[in-house]
């Protein structure tokens, strides 16, 4: 009987995976209503909920895909991954006014060169100030500070060792995780409220899935104006790290 | 219809990334270069383009706002299998490196922002919610 409905859930993980977030949207929202009296946004509790339960799904299975790595969640890494996100993330742009997105242009142009450069240099300094002194090591961890995309293709292009772009990815998740949680609790402190503030926001931080889930748990409607920057970030990153920024830290060190 | 609007959705999507992974292949790097913020634009013009002219019934619409809709709700999703215990595991490098990169990050937003002005004012009553609340 357990056997039999684990074999169909697991067989219908979309659709099982629909209802998993459903009753975790409601939970959220309840807790937001009552707990909180509407302070935390519903789905900013939603997204610290999953994020709980990603931590709990790795370490029980050992796997790198969070609660989808559990059979019976399996959906959650269909309906989460990068495919529908991207399609959900372009739908929210339907509606949006471009003369928002012209007004902020240049600034989320200059925007996304900073991010990079500034989330390079803060992993660079972190590198350092734990004693490595191998150029290559060095531009990988802070090519990582940047997204755990552009860490790991850094480290690959300049012929890193794995564990330094293990930890690479490390340090991006751990930005990413921290801007889902970070972005809602610092919005008002930041002036994150209108479309231009969002898409310096979105160039600044630039990783996509933290870009979309703090936007997201901070006011929805910002988030296509984040989410156009941020989806820049990664591919100028990729183009930054391993040539210009690794010839500056060659150059130092 | 309403896959008459998924279906726009989803041309604006693989054109876009179409465009980003071309981009990319100019600058000679192996990613996709902005493909999903060029869906957007080519969205928003798509869009703006047939409403002008009447060409975009509540139908063809409602296709598009679902997966508007479904946002939060796919982000949930994507929480919920990013790799958190990797994150932790780390170390403190590795949990330094991405702390320092979001403060200072989230730092420069006001600085970058400037002072407040008219074109800058927050969203009080926007024409387009994409819902979630």
């Amino acid at each position: 009987m357990n056997d039999s409905i684990v074999s169909l859930v697991d067989k219908y993980h979309l659709i099982a995976a629909f209802a998993v977030v459903g009753l975790t949207m409601y939970v959220a929202y309840w807790l937001s209503r009552h707990l909180t009296a509407g302070r935390l946004h519903g789905s900013a509790i939603a997204i610290i909920i999953g994020l709980a339960l990603a931590y709990v799904g790795g370490v029980s299975t050992g796997g790198s895909k969070g609660l989808s790595d559990v059979t019976l969640f399996s959906g959650l890494g269909l309906m989460g991954g990068g495919m529908l996100r991207d399609l959900a993330i372009i739908a929210t742009a339907y509606g949006v006014r471009f003369q928002e997105i012209k007004k902020a242009g240049l600034r989320g142009v200059i925007a996304l060169f900073l991010g990079v450069l500034v989330s390079f240099v803060a992993g660079a300094a972190v590198a350092i100030g734990f004693g490595y002194t191998d150029p290559v090591d060095i531009t990988t961890i802070a090519a990582g500070a940047v997204t755990y995309i552009v860490g790991p293709v850094t480290g690959a292009t300049l012929g890193a060792s794995s564990e330094v772009i293990a930890l690479s990815i490390a340090a991006g998740l751990v930005k990413s995780i921290l801007t889902m949680i970070a972005t809602p609790l610092t919005a008002r402190l930041i002036g994150l409220d209108n479309p231009r503030s969002a898409m310096i926001f979105g160039g600044l931080i630039g990783t996509t899935s933290g870009v979309a889930a703090g936007l997201a748990a901070t006011d929805a409607r910002l988030v296509p104006y984040g989410a156009m920057t941020a989806t820049f970030y990664t591919g100028l990153g990729i183009l930054l790290a391993p040539t210009v920024l690794f010839l500056a830290v060659r150059a130092i060190f | 219809m309403v896959i008459y609007g998924v279906a726009l959705l989803a041309g604006c999507m693989l054109a876009g990334l179409i465009i980003g992974d071309v981009l990319g292949q100019l600058l000679g790097i192996d990613a996709n270069l902005g493909g999903v913020g060029i869906a957007m634009l080519l969205l928003i013009f798509v869009t703006g383009y047939l409403k002008d002219r009447g060409k975009l019934p509540e139908t063809t619409e409602s296709g598009i706002n679902f997966w508007n809709a479904m946002y939060i709700p796919i982000v949930v999703a994507m929480a919920a299998s990013q790799n958190v215990a990797a994150a932790f595991s780390g170390g403190m490098v590795a949990i330094l490196a991405g702390v320092l990169a979001v403060v200072l990050g989230l730092a420069l937003v006001p600085v970058l922002t400037g002072k407040k002005v008219d074109d800058a004012s927050p969203l009080e009553s926007a024409t387009t919610t994409p819902s979630g609340h």
